[in-house]
């Protein structure tokens, strides 16, 4: 995965060896006594099964993370999966059209972000509070085309989609894969996203130096929605119906990967390989804790002490160079 | 026995050895000056007196007793009190609840606002200084806020009183108050440290002063007034500097920018119409008293706020108003008044922060960067600009303001088409070395054919580096002189408001 896209060139300061690679180094250790402590855990079925879980977070934290690096904030997100999910499988039912499904729920979703995106950008309102708007009238939405009933999808063609297999990974966890390079390749050899970065540093500087913020920041969240739609369907076409109460407190899922990756939400910082590593630790925890039978309560407390931890850890490292 | 004493003190960072076993002495009821270029060791002396860095060696001494500052609570309850650049104060407090912060007088648990209240107003009566005691700090200018800084200090009955560059953002009469003011301390018998760039405050206000290079002391001047100033010059930065505008007499060409009839929208700061041009090779100087409408009128220039009238006109051709971006594909950029909050990248390397505008030429299939031409076009600005920096990787904000300064001129003497180089306050901070260096720069652009505007609130530095001096005055432009005629008192008749008898307003 460590292709020379992904390669970051450095965005700002040095930083020394450690700074750099504890994340990834860290990742592998745990990883390799994982793989020796813990039964089943080693398997080609249960790595698969992993990356399975996390491909849809990794897609959308690729998004995320250019949302964080220009200092906003996206909570939408998993009330986008759901109205994507629900209405590409409500086009399916009406239309039995491919096409007209996915392209529905893609633009959907981008339409969304561009909402985001506007509310923001042009009228100024703070990104917590806009997208916590939008992501309940998404949600309502969601409920309201579906009459609160998930929509059940019968398709197979579209089924088919979830369920591809290349190269003995499902096309899911290809597709992630694929957003990671996209992005990773958008965010490090393009102006769009060297340009993010810069208005998440300094909005006003950004724009004295000839940034279109507002144009910039209405770009990032309908790319945003539009991964997030691609993620809906996924998730629709793998469960077999558009749920509309489905992901919830998916956002806060993403948002803690981002910054487990590195991502500084005053902005500014961002690294693609960070984020990668991030979506692995909290996709790996998960599926070890259910593997040692751990209970369901007492994960949800682990990944709250897990996520402090990288935080506080970060913090460490940032004040010793500060002397 | 010397209120001050630093004896053998030395800082080292990584990299750099900011303080090199410097020692110097300050006496109680004197103002002492320190001098140095950016990077020279001041500041780093500041945070040690002040508690926020403990120094590597060395002793510090006040009134004859050795202090090791672990906070800076310490250093105040030592009786040290640092009146930084950047002022620290809450906005939404009153004056009094800021010069009280967290030593507000109780009475059964609860604040005596009155008692409170009464100290805070004998305390602004004893040092002369007219405020509200009620005042919200949002409601005061930038003077203000830092007299309820210097205030609070005397609160706390500090002996010992540092400024670093205190007049950085104040106006000629601001400053003739602070000026009173500090004097009034000196007259307290507190001992006073006072760090400017600007020589002429020092020797009005400083009765001794000490010069710093590299993190040593290289002079001591114990009586202030019979040092020369090229003396001070030559001691900071290490060689003679005769004539630091380096100003040449050249033949201008024909105008090149005309601006008529530039306004801003309804309710902005320049409510009428101004008009203006600028030749081919010009050099002119914009002039006026903070808040004259300077800065708001080359923002307007240059798109940042919206254009209320009027037309710009470039080799004759006009240029569409439509925000920065559209500003600097026709070729008029601008280098902000707020370096730190406008002008750089803050968390960006130096080398992002030179290419991010010119890069947009030279995109591979119109999308991709090509690192390998930004990172020579940096390493070639590095050398020709002579910015300090270990390399193009740096975080720009960890340079010094001076090489902040050259960085964002590097920005723009990237652009292919550069035609009109609007440079905002483009020394200010910045040490006399730097500021010789940006004014050579000046000329080269000028030389070049292109317009450059220099808008300055020192009229030394207006006078000495433009052709061509415009005067503004309450968002207008009052006049205009001819290098001949620009005499300093021309150009601050021009600037001061209309003196009426008995007009004192702060």
């Amino acid at each position: 995965m460590n292709s020379p896209a992904l390669a970051a060139p450095r965005q700002g300061g040095r930083r020394n060896f450690w700074q750099d690679y504890s994340l990834p180094l860290g990742y592998a250790a745990l990883f390799v006594v994982l793989a020796l402590t813990v039964n089943g855990f080693f398997s080609a079925v249960n790595i698969v099964g992993l990356l399975l879980s996390v491909a849809q977070i990794g897609m959308v934290a690729c998004t995320m993370m250019l949302c964080l690096a220009s200092r906003d904030f996206d909570l939408s997100v998993g009330s986008t999966i759901a109205f994507t999910g629900v209405l590409g499988a409500l086009l399916l039912q009406h239309t039995q059209s491919l096409v007209l499904a996915i392209g529905g729920g893609l633009l959907a979703g981008a339409l969304i972000g561009a909402l985001n995106g506007a509310l923001i950008a042009y009228l100024r309102i703070n990104a917590l509070i806009a997208t916590l708007a939008t992501m309940l009238m998404v949600r309502g939405m969601a409920f309201i085309v579906s009459h609160g009933q998930s929509v059940g999808i019968s398709d197979a063609r579209f089924i088919d989609f979830g369920d591809a297999q290349f190269a003995g990974l499902p096309a899911p966890v290809l597709l992630a894969a694929g957003c990671f390079v996209v992005f990773g390749v958008l965010l490090n050899h393009t102006v769009f996203g060297r340009n993010t970065l810069a208005i998440g540093g300094n909005p006003e500087a950004a724009r004295l130096a000839g940034v279109k913020v507002e144009q910039l920041r209405v770009w990032i969240f309908a790319l945003q929605g539009l991964v997030t739609a691609m993620a809906g369907l996924m998730l629709a076409s793998r469960i077999t119906s558009g749920q509309p109460n489905a992901a919830q407190g998916f956002e806060l899922d993403v948002i803690s990967a981002c910054v487990l990756g590195g991502v500084s939400l005053a902005g500014g910082k961002a690294r693609i390989f960070g984020v990668l590593v991030g979506v692995l630790i909290m996709g790996t925890l998960a599926n070890v804790m259910n593997l040692l039978n751990v209970d369901v309560f007492y994960q949800y407390l682990m990944r709250g002490l897990i996520l402090l931890a990288a935080v506080l850890l970060d913090q460490l490292h940032s004040r010793g160079g500060r002397a | 026995m010397s209120a001050l004493q630093f004896e053998q003190v030395s800082k080292h960072f990584p990299g750099v050895r900011a303080l090199d076993g410097v020692s110097f002495t300050a006496h109680a009821g004197r103002v002492h000056g320190l001098l140095g270029e950016n990077g020279a060791g001041k500041s780093t002396l500041l945070k040690i007196l002040g508690g926020q860095y403990r120094p590597d060696g060395g002793r510090l001494l006040i009134e004859g007793r050795e202090h090791r500052f672990a906070s800076a609570g310490d250093a105040i309850r030592a009786g040290v009190a640092v009146i930084h650049q950047e002022l620290q104060y809450v906005a939404d407090l009153t004056v009094t609840e800021n010069m009280l912060l967290g030593r507000l007088p109780r009475r059964f648990g609860f604040v005596d606002r009155r008692a409170a209240r009464a100290r805070v107003a004998a305390c602004l009566r004893e040092t002369g200084v007219e405020l509200d005691p009620d005042a919200r700090l949002s409601e005061l200018s930038i003077a203000q806020r830092q007299m309820v800084e210097i205030c609070k200090a005397v609160l706390q009955d500090a002996r010992v009183i540092a400024f670093d560059e205190p007049t950085s953002s104040l106006s000629h009469r601001e400053t003739e108050i602070l000026f009173r003011l500090v004097r009034s301390l000196r007259a307290q018998g507190r001992t006073l440290i006072y760090i400017s760039h600007r020589l002429e405050e020092l020797y009005e206000l400083c009765d001794a002063c000490t010069i710093f290079r590299d993190g040593r002391k290289v002079a001591e001047h114990p009586a202030m007034a019979a040092v020369p100033r090229e003396r001070l010059i030559s001691d900071m930065v290490g060689r003679e500097l005769s004539d630091i505008y380096a100003y040449r007499e050249r033949a201008l060409g024909a105008p090149r920018l005309q601006v008529r009839g530039l306004g801003s929208a309804p309710g902005g700061p320049i409510r009428t119409p101004q008009d203006f041009h600028v030749r081919a090779g010009e050099v002119l100087g914009f002039f006026g008293l903070v808040g004259a409408g300077r800065s708001e009128l080359m923002r307007l220039l240059y798109g940042a706020d919206r254009r209320g009238s009027g037309e710009v006109r470039l080799d004759g051709q006009p240029v569409a108003p439509g925000g920065p971006l559209a500003a600097i594909e026709a070729g008029i950029v601008l280098c902000p008044e707020d370096r730190k909050e406008q002008g750089i990248l803050a968390q960006a390397s130096v080398a992002e922060n030179i290419n991010i505008s010119v890069r947009r030429n030279e995109l591979r299939a119109g999308l991709f960067l090509r690192h390998a031409r930004e990172a020579e076009r940096a390493d070639a600005f590095i050398r020709r600009l002579r910015i300090k920096t270990p390399d193009r990787h740096q975080a720009i904000r960890l340079l010094s303001g001076g090489n902040q300064q050259k960085a964002i001129l590097a920005r723009w003497l990237a652009e292919p088409g550069l035609k009109v180089l609007i440079l905002d306050e483009p020394t200010r901070g910045i040490d006399v070395g730097a500021k010789n260096e940006i004014y050579g720069l000046i000329h080269e652009v000028a030389a070049n054919g292109c317009c450059v505007i220099v808008v300055s609130s020192e009229l030394p530095e207006v006078l000495g580096i433009a052709d061509r001096v415009v005067v503004m005055r309450d968002g207008a432009i009052s006049g205009e002189l001819p290098r001949g005629q620009a005499s300093e008192a021309a150009v601050l008749s021009l600037a001061l408001p209309d003196m009426n008898p008995g007009d004192k307003t702060p």
